[in-house]
């Protein structure tokens, strides 16, 4: 064998457009054709059809393929894809830990997963026990007396509980107009509010990021129904007055809605209704780790106080000495005497409430305390690295889960927080989350979760510092032609919001024959 | 740990690192005396064998609906799915990945979004769709908050045969966001006529097709009535396969059309997650609640994909966004578009006209029955028969001789007398003459 040559040669030009294992792939409407179906089926009986005269005119347009061709397609886009799977993803706020495939496998077994949601209640007492005990271990993680289980997302969470908050007060007839929202929120908690009729006033953070219990009380009134507050919130900080809030809001005869989004630094460590917590949605796709698919689907089962307890949606899973029920209907029963009404056609996000029990079941008590020390040491590990390197918006101290950056740091660089983010990316990172919160400038927040081991922080952390360095050494075009090595360089968002193309349509005739 | 890589040298070697003894000094910030002090009072960790076993023992105390006659639908319906739907959409790169907020190394996500929003779009005869919503309840109720911001109305007219739990959830929403909902009165024989609840206030119509009763319905009359009172027609699909043979609500004058995706793809998983598909004409994009995945080029001039038109979203507009959805129901989508892309118009096509045969076979068998009688001369795959006496407890008496008949109209809408003696039977491809004959044959035991 010849010995090889190695040459610096720049990426080639390929006569497919292909890159080795990147693949370019057509869409589905430029290779799939009407008649062609991956899909075997019978003959159906002749008959009259009974369709009222209803059936379409028209063909639907809809290209088929073949199995062959269509695993290959779909195999293909999945090479596009960045996942958990694929490496460090320290998106901030999204927790994007390890998925176990065991959630996967229990989800699939035939007595979860081909159970119809109206089978006759003697057949699924299975399906009933399990959200029993799902919403069993919720409230002893909590420390709150119910959970609502039907919240098929975070933001679905957020509504179910701000919606018990308004039922509770209609209840007692107090009719109240404004929920506070810190600026440090997520951007669901104002539209939430916003969607139930609430006029939303900001309270801004003080110095260190947190909020400020003297700067609540200025805002409380007996107009005031309640406050969203994130914990930890989104700077990765615990809201070291959380208990004084929470004081201050009920005296104020509000209620307090916590945002649950990062319950994965607390839990098995700190009960939010020991905080004074009312109402708190838990992402069960963040904190219980069911997968994220893409975007969704997600299931935002809420915790409530005592108070809150009573105005739950339905239907809902009663446990109780007579044994594990299913309430379907307005009225209600026991505890659980006010129900508000209905978010969702059936019972929550079942499939996903399998995952994540399974996942409880395999960390247990122990496990997930572990799991959230681990998620808060890595986060301030990474912090350590890079604390001499990275500007901090509130000065460096102990984080949670996660670690906010600012972009002071690149001050004078010429460079920004995406290009920083799109140099990770061929650095074979995806990046963390930027430009959020808002109450830091250029904001990069970086949570890395439990499932990272030292090495691959060790890693990462240095991969970042090697990036500083270059910042500041003036090396720009690393960060303003990144990404260079991904499936994409970086995409014209203005033009595709100016001239919205949201579907395919068949080219006209002459561009066809091009 | 089986999940949990670091090692206790690792973690007292990071603590020395961050400049802490130990891991509590971490949690300094937690208020004095709400640190616990140990784990809650719950089991310790198990291995994967132990879990399987506890969640089996669950699992095996419900009966799956492969293992029976069955005929239960209402919004859910049991349909094949080719086993490569399962298999890829556990592929890690979609199963482990979040909402393409760097595009770049999202492509795979985003094509098949526009491919989806594409296919929705034509399935339903209409100009655009979102990345989907929860379900098709959700997607229901934003429809009605959309009509609201369109007409600046706020009061929705909402059919009688609309699914009861759709119902439940416009006016749930509604109540607790000060709107108004005129709902109608269910109409088993499926002769409604909404339009006439329709006034100067009414933004919108809400309407069914397939109805929850199995009939279905030409809306181009009531299009063209809400059309002229000013009101926008949302029509609603629960059974998405039929679609592959009826005329699309986009094709009968409908403004917004919302389905349920679960038949395309998706388990039955007692009730979700399920996908809901949102679709509307061009001009009202921009209200639109949801995700939007739109075409572009990158900086070397080739096509990819982005999320576009986020101005209407929460994480930018705050309380000023179209809703408060921050997800879709992307690993259903994906679930829903391979299995649509499998079948091809001709699959979907057959697959529909099999579903009907089906559908007409079992209500001519179960109209042999001297005491039952059907009340659909039109419907798809779902119907409703009138039997003598309470219908939940012939259901359950049908689900003791092993055969699941159906839904009592009564557990979806309790307190009216006059739905008391309904069934509503769903049949689809997979059930076969024996599964018919069995029916037929319990349910003439069961009334004998």
């Amino acid at each position: 064998m010849n010995e090889q040559t190695i040459t610096t040669a720049p990426t080639p030009a390929t006569f497919t457009g292909n890159r080795a294992l990147d693949i370019e792939e057509a869409l589905i409407f430029e290779t799939g054709r009407p008649e062609v179906t991956g899909v075997d089926l019978e003959e159906p009986a002749a008959l009259t059809p009974r369709l009222g005269g209803l059936e379409r005119k028209a063909p639907i347009g809809l290209p088929g393929l073949t199995e062959p061709e269509a695993v290959r397609h779909y195999v293909r886009l999945s090479h596009k894809n960045y996942g958990i799977d694929s490496g460090m993803f320290p998106l901030g706020s999204c927790t994007m830990k390890h998925n176990p495939r065991l959630n996967e496998k229990m989800a699939r077994l035939a007595g979860f997963g081909d159970i119809h949601p109206l089978q006759p209640l003697s057949m699924v007492q299975g399906a009933l026990a399990l959200i029993a005990e799902l919403a069993r271990w919720l409230r002893e993680l909590t420390g709150m007396p119910a959970i609502a289980m039907t919240p098929k997302a975070g933001a679905h969470g957020e509504l179910a509980g701000m919606m018990a908050i308004k039922a509770a007060l209609a209840a007692r007839g107090d009719k109240r107009s404004v929920v506070l929202v810190p600026e440090s929120a997520h951007g669901t908690n104002p539209a939430t509010a916003a969607l139930l009729g609430y006029r939303v006033e900001p309270v801004p953070a003080r110095g260190d990021g947190t909020v400020d219990p003297a700067e609540v009380e200025k805002h409380l009134n007996s107009d005031v129904a309640a406050i969203m507050l994130t914990n930890p919130n989104t700077c990765g900080l615990f809201e070291r007055d959380i208990v004084a809030i929470g004081d201050a809001v009920h005296r104020a005869g509000a209620l307090f809605y916590a945002d649950g989004a990062n319950f994965n630094a607390t839990v098995g460590k700190v009960r939010p209704g020991d905080l004074g917590v009312d109402a708190m949605h838990i992402n069960l796709h963040k904190t219980f780790s069911t997968p994220h698919g893409g975007g969704g689907p997600g299931a935002g089962p809420v915790a409530l106080s005592a108070a809150l307890a009573p105005f739950v949606p339905v239907p809902f899973v009663l446990a109780d000495a007579e044994g594990v029920r299913l309430v379907e209907h307005a009225a209600g029963v026991g505890a659980y005497a006010k129900p508000f009404g209905r978010l969702s056609a059936f019972h929550g996000q079942f499939g996903t409430f399998v995952r994540a029990l399974s996942y409880m079941l395999s960390h247990g008590s122990d496990g997930m305390r572990q799991a959230s020390e681990d998620a808060v040491l890595n986060a301030n590990y990474v912090r350590a690295g890079l604390r001499d390197l990275l500007s901090q918006p509130f000065g460096d101290r102990a984080c949670m889960h996660e670690v906010l950056f600012d972009d002071r740091w690149l001050d004078g660089t010429g460079i920004t927080t995406l290009d920083v983010a799109k140099a990770l990316i061929d650095e074979g990172y995806h990046p963390m989350t930027v430009y959020f919160p808002l109450v830091a400038h250029g904001a990069m927040l970086i949570e890395p979760t439990e499932s990272e081991s030292k090495a691959s922080l060790d890693l990462f952390i240095a991969t970042l510092r090697d990036l500083a360095f270059a910042a500041k050494a003036g090396e720009k075009a690393r960060f303003l032609d990144a990404p260079r090595l991904a499936p994409r360089r970086r995409l014209d968002e203005t033009r595709a919001a100016r001239t919205p193309v949201l579907r395919w349509r068949k080219p006209p005739p002459a561009q066809a024959a091009e | 740990m089986r999940y949990l890589p670091l090692t206790n040298e690792d973690r007292a070697e990071m603590l020395a690192k961050i400049g802490v003894g130990k891991i509590d000094d971490l949690f300094a910030d937690v208020p004095a005396g709400k640190l616990l002090p140990e784990p809650p009072a719950l089991p310790p960790h198990k291995s994967e064998l132990e879990v399987e076993r506890v969640l089996g023992h669950m699992a095996a105390r419900n009966l799956p609906a492969g293992s029976l006659p069955f005929f239960v639908g209402c919004g859910a319906y049991k349909h094949h799915v080719p086993a490569s739907v399962d298999h890829l959409i556990q592929r890690s790169e979609f199963l482990t990945s979040y909402t393409p907020y760097q595009p770049e190394i999202a492509q795979g996500t985003l094509q098949y979004l526009f491919e989806f929003q594409t296919q929705v779009a034509m399935l339903t005869g209409m100009e655009v769709a979102n990345a989907s919503m929860y379900d098709g309840s959700t997607a229901a109720a934003e429809a009605v908050l959309m009509a609201h911001r369109l007409t600046k109305r706020r009061k929705a007219v909402v059919a009688g045969n609309l699914h009861p739990h759709y119902r439940g959830v416009i006016e749930t929403i509604s109540a607790m966001a000060g709107d108004q909902v005129t709902a109608l009165p269910p109409q088993p024989a499926g002769n409604e006529d909404v339009s006439a609840a329709l006034d100067q206030e009414s933004s919108c119509v809400v309407v069914q097709t397939p109805d929850v009763f199995g009939h279905v319905h030409d809306l181009a009359p009531l299009a063209e009535k809400a059309h002229a009172a000013g009101a926008l027609l949302i029509a609603v699909v629960t059974e998405v396969v039929s679609l592959g043979v009826l005329t699309p609500p986009g094709d009968m004058g409908a403004d917004i059309v919302v389905a349920e995706g679960q038949s395309l793809g998706n388990a039955l998983a007692y009730g979700g997650p399920y996908l809901g598909l949102f679709a509307s004409r061009q001009k009202f994009v921009r209200q639109m609640p949801g995700r939007l995945a739109g075409q572009t080029v990158d900086a070397d001039g080739r096509r990819g994909f982005v999320l576009t038109l986020s101005a209407r979203e929460q994480h930018i507009r705050r309380e000023k966004a179209t809703s408060n959805i921050c997800t879709n129901s992307g690993l259903c989508a994906l679930a829903f578009t391979i299995h649509l892309t499998l079948l091809g118009e001709a699959g979907l096509t057959r697959l529909a006209r099999i579903n009907h045969a089906n559908a007409v076979k079992l209500a001519d068998a179960l109209a042999q029955l001297p005491a039952v009688s059907v009340l659909n001369s039109a419907f798809f795959n779902e119907f409703t028969i009138r039997v003598p006496g309470d219908a939940a407890t012939v259901v359950e008496a049908l689900a003791q001789r092993r055969v699941l008949g159906g839904v009592p109209a009564s557990r979806l809408d309790p307190g009216r007398p006059e739905l008391k003696d309904l069934i509503i039977v769903a049949s689809t491809e997979v059930n076969t003459d024996e599964d018919r004959a069995a029916y037929a044959a319990a349910l003439g035991k069961v009334l004998a």
